[in-house]
């Protein structure tokens, strides 16, 4: 027998049946406190200018409003950056630095009244010029917004001359807008003394706490900030939050009066920020079997105007520039430009898959030049025994690419639906096919090594029932349910007995942003520790009573057994109450063994890899640019799985957010500096008739981490994003082909139809171009 | 302020009866007014498909539907499918297939499947793909949705042909 709910169980969501009978609670289903205000923001109408006035008096006079805020009215500092660099004014002052950036807030009896005020400012400006992408920025000789990063083996430069074959390119990868399904806001509620409450659809509780005790100038005992679960967040909800709970907040104490703010969805596009687009230059030496010897690239970001988390995230599209391939020589440098648009911040790989992708295209360029088959050349520059060692001087010590791969390549049947694609190609019709599979390695652990730590609170009630409370914010990705099993199994009670409860910052204090696919690595490590105090508590105090010692105390599914005496886990607990036991813990986790130094550039940033493989194909129509995916393939590795429903479910998800990101997710900026892409219908997200027609996805049911991270299983947030990589191959070949593959058409990202017939239409008007540049010709 | 006018309709079988401007938008008549939650706010333009409900039989946005277009009008929400313990087919097989992640999107796609499956009770995967092509899931890549609401349908056709 075996308890309800344990680990390693397909358990379905723990809000599952709130969300299908419309009763789960979201920050705006709360209900409002009586005299309740709503806040809305004035907002820039330039990229970057001068402010020569602004006249806020029709904002003030405007019906049902309550007050207007500017920066002078801020107790605090004019600052929402988190990261300690003072570069993010929550209002601009003097300057403006992108369109859309906040310049006041107004706060009204209504949501409607306060956007109407909003509208009425009168602002002038002395318009700067601007630059608003990364041709431009570079061109202007834009400042840098957070210091690069240069990761470095070997010597390059010799290496590349020695190589047979040279290849230089460059690579265009546009950004993404995270679409959470639920919008920003905040409601802020004020307290006696200087406190103030706040409920946030956010993904950091701390740094909102912080950033909020800053603008307030309280200490951080005095905000608390709770979040019972978000409408998504995928990284939009990290940092991004954190003005808009300022707002809610100097409002709410300064009127003494509850404040909500949400944003309205044109306006929460415009003025929150993306995933970073980036420009990469590379060059590649590699021999005639296609093994790459040397690798050197320049990796620039658009990063928006100040840090936010641009370091973190250019840094880490460096970590993952080698994908899953070994560079024997190798430069890498990151080049994080400041540009004239809203400050670009986390999005699900964190920079992960701007890096990843180029490796994947360096691979296909090979491949093309030496026409082969570009799964040979990816299997040739696999990590393996003696060529494991990464840029950042981390040994691969885990790697399972190679068995994914296979075992991926017998599944999907890639040998011969290749050869049938490049049969079907060879009748030269208008639609053309291509397939491609490709490989994702992720690397695991938040590069600032401190933010690797969580905590927990476990409380037992003496009727046996169990509240968990942990540092980690659900966002839909199941952190609770998990959490939750693996306390389940811990005290081995079915889990209808374990309740977790709102992420709170005055239950457990100092956590870190649910991200990096970490959550559950490190709270569910957390809870564990809680429990395990919990237990030992409650075995030392049975023991001693039965005149035993504390390992004849055994927690098992038919309740607590003590030597042949076994007692109902409730009636267990009320005895233990009864006898004063403590039944109450706080619990902690540190990950263990990683340790990175900027500087030198070497270190162990990550405690292990997630791999992964997917093959995709797809159907061009060559005359119009439009495609479809006819098949996806996916094998996919969470190490030994908490709970395989949830992990397919979130490789299925991150998959089809990647394709969108690829496909036809286009940010616009027209020249005026404005995102002309800022609401669903301009800017295209995947709906259920985009997903690919046959869509197999399995889990690699025999892995297991070989860390000892949480009953073995692997972080699984992020890593499958990378996987829709094979879909742009897979359209990159299939243009190809109307060349017979003799160049690689190399397109730029998202490839949009448009993208994708220019690409058909340049193969086709140009004669052959000259094909690459060759040693020796 | 603008004019109000007198405004009924019928929510979840529930007769409803107030004053309101006729420009107010029917998701806000249902959250703010009935305090009726499960319709959610995702875009206000007509894109998301979060805040749909049934009106008069037909699947709509009420995010860009007037309170005046809904006098008189009988609507459905998710609250009216089903409760917690007496579940609409569809519901139970969202919950039981993990037709969910955040949970946001979910009883606009329920809501919105329910007429689906009313218009076409034996759709093909092709055929439920095109049918929920106007509400966006950010978070399970809709793998799931589909799954949930052919195993919807299944039940449905089986309890009806038992019924016969
Ligand atoms: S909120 Fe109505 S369709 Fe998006
Ligand atoms: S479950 Fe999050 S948007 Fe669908």
């Amino acid at each position: 027998m075996s308890i309800k709910g344990g680990v390693h169980q397909d358990l379905i969501h723990d809000s599952a049946a709130k969300h299908v009978s419309g009763r789960a609670e979201y920050t705006d289903d709360i209900l409002e406190p009586v005299g309740t205000l709503h806040a809305y923001l004035g907002f820039s109408t330039v990229a970057h200018g001068r402010i020569t006035s602004i006249d806020l008096s029709a904002v003030r006079a405007a019906p049902g409003v309550v007050e207007v805020i500017t920066a002078d009215d801020l107790p605090g500092e004019n600052d929402v950056s988190a990261n300690g660099m003072h570069d993010e004014p929550l209002f601009a002052t003097d300057e403006v630095l992108f369109w859309g950036q906040p310049l006041f807030a107004v706060v009204a009896e209504t949501r409607d009244a306060a956007r109407r005020a909003a509208a009425l400012a009168e602002v002038s400006y002395d318009t700067l010029p601007h630059a608003t992408d990364i041709a431009a920025s570079r061109a202007a000789g834009a400042p840098l917004v957070t210091p690069p990063l240069t990761l470095k083996r070997g010597a390059v430069k010799p290496a590349m001359a020695a190589a047979p074959h040279r290849i230089k390119g460059q690579m265009e990868i546009g950004g993404q807008d995270h679409f959470y399904l639920e919008g920003q806001l905040s409601l802020a509620i004020p307290g006696e003394d200087e406190d103030v409450r706040i409920f946030c659809s956010t993904q950091h509780p701390t740094e909102v706490q912080h950033v909020v005790a800053h603008a307030l100038g309280v200490p951080a005992h005095s905000v608390t900030v709770t979040v019972r679960r978000m409408g998504g967040g995928f990284g939009g909800k990290e940092t991004q939050m954190n003005a808009f709970a300022v707002i809610a907040a100097v409002a709410a104490k300064r009127l003494n009066r509850p404040v909500k703010l949400r944003l309205d969805r044109d306006d929460d596009m415009s003025s929150t920020g993306k995933r970073h687009d980036f420009l990469a230059e590379y060059e590649v030496g590699f021999d005639d079997e296609g093994r790459i010897l040397a690798v050197d690239g320049d990796f620039f970001a658009r990063c928006g105007f100040c840090s936010d988390l641009s370091g973190p995230v250019t840094d880490r599209a460096l970590f993952h520039a080698d994908n899953a391939y070994f560079y024997p020589d190798v430069e890498l440098r990151s080049h994080p430009l400041m540009t004239h648009t809203v400050s670009n911040t986390a999005f699900r790989g964190f920079g992960g898959p701007q890096g990843l992708i180029v490796a994947e295209r360096i691979v296909e360029e090979i491949a093309y030049h030496l026409g082969r088959d570009a799964l040979e050349v990816r299997r040739a520059n696999f990590y393996g025994p003696g060529r494991d060692l990464t840029p950042y001087h981390q040994q691969v010590t885990d790697n399972i690419m190679a068995e994914v791969v296979d075992e991926l390549v017998a599944t999907s049947n890639y040998a011969a639906r290749r050869q049938a694609v490049l049969d079907w190609n060879a009748k030269g019709g208008i639609i053309r096919k291509g397939i491609a599979l490709t490989p994702v390695k992720f690397g695991i652990s938040f590069t600032a090594t401190w933010f690797n730590q969580a905590g927990a609170l476990v409380h037992v009630y003496s009727d046996g029932s169990i509240q968990v409370n942990h540092g980690g914010t659900e966002m839909g990705q199941g952190l609770h349910t998990k959490v939750a099993q693996v306390v389940a199994e811990a005290f081995q009670v079915d889990i209808d007995r374990v309740k977790i409860t709102a992420t709170t910052t005055d239950k457990v204090p100092n956590t870190s942003a649910t991200a990096a696919s970490s959550g559950t690595d490190l709270n569910g490590m957390a809870a564990l520790n809680a429990c395990e105090a919990i237990k030992a508590r409650l075995a030392a105090w049975a023991a001693d009573k039965a005149g035993l010692p504390a390992e004849a105390v055994v927690f098992g599914t038919e309740g607590v057994s003590v030597g042949d005496k076994v007692t109902d886990w409730a009636k267990f607990i009320g005895a233990a109450y009864m006898d004063r036991v403590q039944l109450s813990a706080t619990g902690f986790y540190k990950t263990p063994e990683i340790h990175w130094n900027r500087d030198t550039g070497q270190g162990r940033p990550f405690y292990y890899f997630a791999y992964g493989a997917s093959v995709s194909e797809v159907s061009v129509d060559t005359l119009t640019g439009e495609y479809r995916v006819e098949r996806t393939d996916i094998l996919h590795d969470v190490g030994k799985s908490l709970n395989p429903a949830i992990d397919l479910g979130q490789v299925e998800g991150a998959f089809v957010q990647g394709m969108g990101w690829l496909t036809t997710e286009e940010l616009w900026w027209d020249d005026k500096g404005r995102l002309r892409t800022h609401a669903p219908s301009t800017y295209k997200i995947p709906v259920a008739s985009d997903i690919p027609r046959e869509f197999n996805v399995k889990l690699a049911s025999w892995s297991e981490n070989r860390e000892p991270t949480i009953k073995r299983s692997k972080a699984v947030g992020e890593p499958p994003f990378m996987l829709a990589v094979s879909v742009l191959e897979a359209l990159n070949m299939a243009v190809a082909s109307l060349d017979g593959y003799a160049n690689c058409p190399k397109l730029d990202t998202p490839a949009t139809p448009e993208r994708v017939l220019m690409a058909c239409e340049a193969l086709r008007s140009a004669p052959a171009p000259a094909k690459v540049l060759e040693i020796g010709e | 302020m603008g004019k109000k006018m007198h405004i009924q309709m019928q929510v979840n079988g529930k007769a409803e009866e107030f004053l309101a401007e006729p420009r107010e938008l029917l998701i806000y008549t249902l959250r703010e007014r009935l305090n009726i939650t499960g319709p959610h706010i995702g875009c206000e333009t007509s894109h998301c498909g979060a805040c749909t409900v049934t009106l008069n039989g037909k699947s709509v946005k009420a995010c860009t539907v007037f309170v005046a277009q809904a006098d008189g009008a009988e609507i459905t929400t998710i609250e009216g499918l089903g409760t917690p313990d007496a579940l609409h087919p569809l519901q139970t097989a969202f919950k039981e297939h993990h037709g969910l992640q955040c949970g946001y999107c979910t009883p606009g796609m329920i809501t919105r499947a329910t007429k689906l499956l009313e218009e076409n009770p034996n759709p093909t995967e092709e055929e439920i793909r095109f049918g929920m092509a106007g509400n966006i899931c950010r978070c399970t890549g809709y793998q799931n949705i589909v799954k949930s609401i052919k195993a919807a349908a299944a039940e449905m056709n089986a309890a009806k042909e038992a019924a016969e």
